[in-house]
């Protein structure tokens, strides 16, 4: 007999708050998959434009990406995934231990905010495409706030869906990534080979002469910032720095087998953050020859697969936006554990669809993705340091749980100094807030493994007696 | 019906990918990569539930 839809929404169980059971896990294809699905998506649409826009030249883009991504990886693999796969908890549920359950609520509510924005940029680019037959005005480069009711209906419908699916849990969000992955990198692939005789490019000893010349010129347009190599290999590097050295894939990889699933995330690099990175840049530089003045993924994936393009921006929205709403769910859940998944989440996808609506969110996508890093990242250092420099460095680990603390005064010091120290370098000593991470994470470990040492009410010894 | 799910969702992935190749060895229209970039889109949210689903 069917289940209802209350039913099944009563047996979603994410053990948000107990270890994964060995029932639970998941091969390294499941991962492979929503890697791939996750980070070929629809704010690849806007990323690689953005690098054509700020005069990336062809081997500073090249080569900043085969070495950031790298690095991406290796940050998944060597220092998310052991520790994912040891403790086998949620991120939320591992700060609580550490935190207190008073830091760990605000730290939620930023995390659940920075996701529901990131989530609403993906959502606005799938709209551009979702808009294409109700011929309203798409989103201009300049623009910041909605462009019309047209836009905010569009949006809304858009979320709704997102957010329904984002519902029903993380076996359904895996599932529809791992079909949708395999054609969208195809449609990106073949989009940009469509269109790429319109630039000049006839075969392929052609291409590296048309990529300096016309699309990776390495002259930014009027009112960009200049992008170099280092922007490009930083930025490659730290888009997903939340997710990586931030520990929110915890989250995810407490269900892989073992930790070197972790390099399953090259799928997600390598595919969506290099080849469909590289294909929207050559779809932007076939948009600029039509000089529309829009900047809106939908319309220019039309023109290059039709039908099939603009159901490809949608749908790339789509897989990134559900396991972002997700995680935004566990994180605000994680400040309400009585009240259920779902219907946080619902919570969550209402306020993702209505930050949607403002185009700023896909405009400025660089600086905001690099600030979202930045600013998550001081836990994810918390939890490296908690995780291996604590017998070492003797000071408690998990202090939180085992001193009855509810706020853990070094982790939430540690936090604050070091995005203190980040604005400090970037204020005064002109460093761009795409190379503040690096600096940061040391800062922060150093910070919490000194700060414990010296503040810990309680010792080891205390609290086994 | 799986093996005829799989061969089907491969035939989609090469109606996706190799009109593209087509037109930029000038040997097809874009119009006509539409077209069939979208008949293989079709075929694929068909056929590859069906090959991606799992044993019960």
């Amino acid at each position: 007999m069917a289940k209802t839809l209350k039913q099944q929404l009563a047996e979603v169980n994410e053990y948000e708050r107990e270890p994964v059971p060995p029932s639970s896990l998941k091969s390294s294809t499941s991962f492979l998959g929503m890697y791939a699905g996750e980070h070929t998506a629809g704010t690849e649409y806007v990323i690689g434009p953005l690098f054509v826009a700020h005069g990336v030249s062809a081997p500073d883009l090249i080569g900043g990406l085969l070495l950031g991504n790298l690095l991406a990886v290796l940050s998944w693999a060597l220092l998310c995934a052991p520790i994912a796969t040891k403790v086998r908890l949620t991120l939320y549920y591992q700060l609580e231990k550490i935190c207190g359950i008073n830091l760990t609520r605000i730290y939620n509510l930023v995390n659940g905010l920075m996701f529901c924005f990131l989530a609403g940029s993906m959502i606005a680019v799938s709209a551009t495409a979702i808009g294409i037959p109700f011929n309203f005005p798409m989103p201009k480069l300049t623009d910041m706030y909605p462009t019309s009711i047209g836009w905010v209906l569009t949006v809304f419908v858009v979320g709704a869906v997102i957010t329904l699916v984002a519902i029903l849990g993380y076996e359904r969000i895996a599932r529809f990534a791992n079909v949708a992955a395999p054609w969208m990198i195809g449609v990106f692939l073949a989009s940009a080979l469509a269109v790429l005789p319109e630039l000049g490019v006839t075969s392929v000893k052609d291409f590296w002469r048309v990529a300096n010349d016309v699309i990776w010129t390495g002259i930014p347009q009027e009112g960009q910032d200049k992008f170099t190599f280092w922007h490009v290999m930083f930025f490659a590097w730290f888009c997903n720095m939340a997710m990586h050295i931030g520990m929110a894939d915890m989250s995810i990889l407490r269900y892989a087998r073992k930790w070197t699933h972790g390099f399953t995330s090259a799928s997600g690099m390598f595919v969506g953050h290099f080849l469909a990175w590289i294909c929207s840049g050559i779809l932007y530089a076939v948009y600029l020859k039509q000089n529309t003045g829009e900047f809106a993924p939908g319309p220019i994936s039309f023109y290059a697969a039709g039908f099939a393009g603009a159901a490809c921006v949608v749908i790339a929205g789509w897989t990134t936006a559900n396991p972002t709403i997700y995680r935004a769910g566990l994180a605000i859940q994680a400040m309400m554990p009585k009240t259920t998944t779902w219907k946080v989440t619902m919570v969550v996808g209402l306020v993702t669809t209505i930050a949607a609506c403002f185009p700023a969110l896909v405009m400025r996508l660089l600086d905001f993705v690099a600030l979202y890093g930045l600013i998550l990242m001081p836990m994810g250092a918390i939890i490296f340091a908690d995780f291996y420099l604590a017998k070492r460095a003797g000071f408690v680990s998990s202090y939180a749980l085992r001193s009855g603390s509810e706020f853990n005064l070094p982790a939430a010091l540690t936090w604050v100094l070091t995005l203190a120290f980040c604005l400090g370098i970037n204020m005064f000593g002109g460093v761009e807030i795409f190379f503040l991470g690096l600096p940061g994470w040391f800062v922060a470990v150093i910070l919490y493994v000194a700060l414990s040492k010296l503040m810990q009410q309680k010792t080891l010894k205390e609290i086994n007696v | 019906m799986k093996m005829l799910a799989t061969v089907l969702a491969i035939i989609a992935l090469g109606l996706t990918i190799i009109p593209s190749i087509l037109v930029f060895t000038g040997r097809m229209e874009l119009d006509m990569h539409k077209k069939l970039i979208t008949a293989g889109t079709i075929l694929w949210f068909v056929s590859a539930p069906i090959w991606f689903r799992k044993k019960s």
